[in-house]
């Protein structure tokens, strides 16, 4: 329990999937323009992020780790080169097949989340935690704490960068650095203030 | 005509500087600037980035009339997920330790915005040649910004370039110190942010 409680608050605080590993920038630095927007991509995140993280672990566990495949009686193959191609499909299906449940069940949500589910699929930060999941061997349960802390983590960022924005647009920027490069200084000082975490352990 | 008007150069030299993926079209910075701490891994990591972006542009430019509309997006990431499989498994097998630091970020290649914006945007809409040198040109462009912040993280967080030390041991004697701030994740994006603005004051209309 400890264990998963450390690893969630690390993907939010210290481990921030944004600011300590720079994935999903590029969706971060076009969307926080606008604070709606940035509360439903943020969900958007956490959503296929956690559902994403778990569903990637038992494939790559169950099918591509070397030996993984011992069950159905193949000890020595080793498919782990598989597993970028892998998971960007594991991902693209899973975004397609969460659209169409939202948009089943749930008009409302669709209307509203809908537009940025397309998006995610080629969200560094989706890919990204897979990719950190397998590297650090967590398990199962680990993988989907991580991936909804990470989800949680790249929200609280983008956010708060919306809301940043929303008060910088009353400061007087030089005019070189308008519009990419403050952001990306306000990104620097946003992620200092997140490192102040990193003395916390559990 | 002089080869600096020809389309083929344009192609090539426009996304150095002038439209700079990472600073204009602001595609990329994605998984890139972690790898920025040394120099070496800022190399190999642009190194990679470019022929994933040229082939996967010769690639997709070749296809392009072949691939039906509304499943170019699976095709394309098939693409692409196949040349970064083929650059990863190459840095492994010659290059391991830098693979090994360069750890999930060759793979996050695949997702790199760079890759699908330049596929998405030039290769399905110009022929293979063309297409091959827009992706060197982006490749280069985005390749010589990671250089360029990788050059002043390793030089002044920890005083040395390409892992040789650079500033002389009279220097520390003085009193000089690295700044340890330049190695940590801040420091990337605040040095990128410098950088954006001294490109906008030179390239100005």
């Amino acid at each position: 329990m400890e264990n998963l409680l450390s690893i969630f608050i690390n993907s939010i605080f210290v481990g921030n999937i944004l600011l300590a590993y720079f994935l999903g920038m590029c969706s971060f630095v076009a969307i926080s323009r606008n604070m709606d927007s940035s509360i439903g991509l943020g969900f958007a995140v956490v959503f296929v992020l956690t559902i994403t993280a778990p569903i990637n672990w038992l494939i790559y566990n169950y099918l591509l780790a070397p030996g993984a495949l011992s069950w159905a009686g193949f000890p020595e193959v080793d498919l782990s080169f598989l597993k970028f191609i892998t998971f960007i499909a594991v991902i693209a299906v899973m975004v397609q097949a969460v659209e169409m449940v939202i948009d089943r069940f749930s008009p409302a949500l669709y209307s509203s989340l809908g537009v940025f589910l397309p998006l995610i699929a080629v969200n560094c930060a989706i890919l990204g935690t897979s990719l950190f999941m397998v590297e650090r061997n967590y398990s199962f349960l680990e993988s989907m704490v991580f991936g909804f802390g990470s989800g949680v983590g790249w929200m609280l960022a983008i956010v708060s960068m919306a809301a940043i924005r929303i008060k910088l647009r009353y400061a007087s920027v030089p005019k070189g650095l308008e519009g990419f490069g403050i952001t990306m200084i306000v990104t620097g000082l946003m992620a200092m203030g997140f490192m102040l975490f990193s003395g916390i352990t559990l | 005509m002089k080869i600096t008007q020809t389309q083929h150069f344009k192609a090539f030299s426009e996304p150095l500087i002038k439209s700079n993926p990472v600073f204009i079209q602001m595609l990329g910075i994605c998984s890139a600037l972690a790898v920025t701490v040394q120099l070496k891994t800022a190399i190999v990591m642009g190194l990679s980035l470019t022929f994933v972006l040229a082939f996967s542009n010769l690639i997709i430019s070749m296809l392009r009339k072949v691939i039906p509309r509304n499943i170019r997006m699976i095709v394309e990431l098939s693409v692409i997920a196949t040349l970064v499989i083929l650059a990863d498994e190459v840095l492994r097998a010659f290059l391991y330790d830098i693979s090994k630091q360069l750890s999930v970020f060759v793979g996050l290649i695949i997702t790199n915005c760079i890759v699908m914006g330049r596929a998405e945007t030039f290769a399905l809409g110009n022929p293979p040649g063309l297409s091959f040198l827009d992706g060197l040109g982006n490749g280069a462009g985005y390749g010589s910004v990671l250089v360029a912040v990788a050059f002043i993280r390793e030089l002044l967080g920890s005083g040395k370039l390409f892992g040789f030390s650079v500033i002389p041991n009279s220097f520390y004697n003085a009193g000089y110190e690295n700044m340890g701030f330049m190695l940590l994740a801040p420091a990337a994006f605040i040095i990128i942010g410098l950088l954006v603005w001294l490109q906008k004051s030179i390239v100005k209309e």
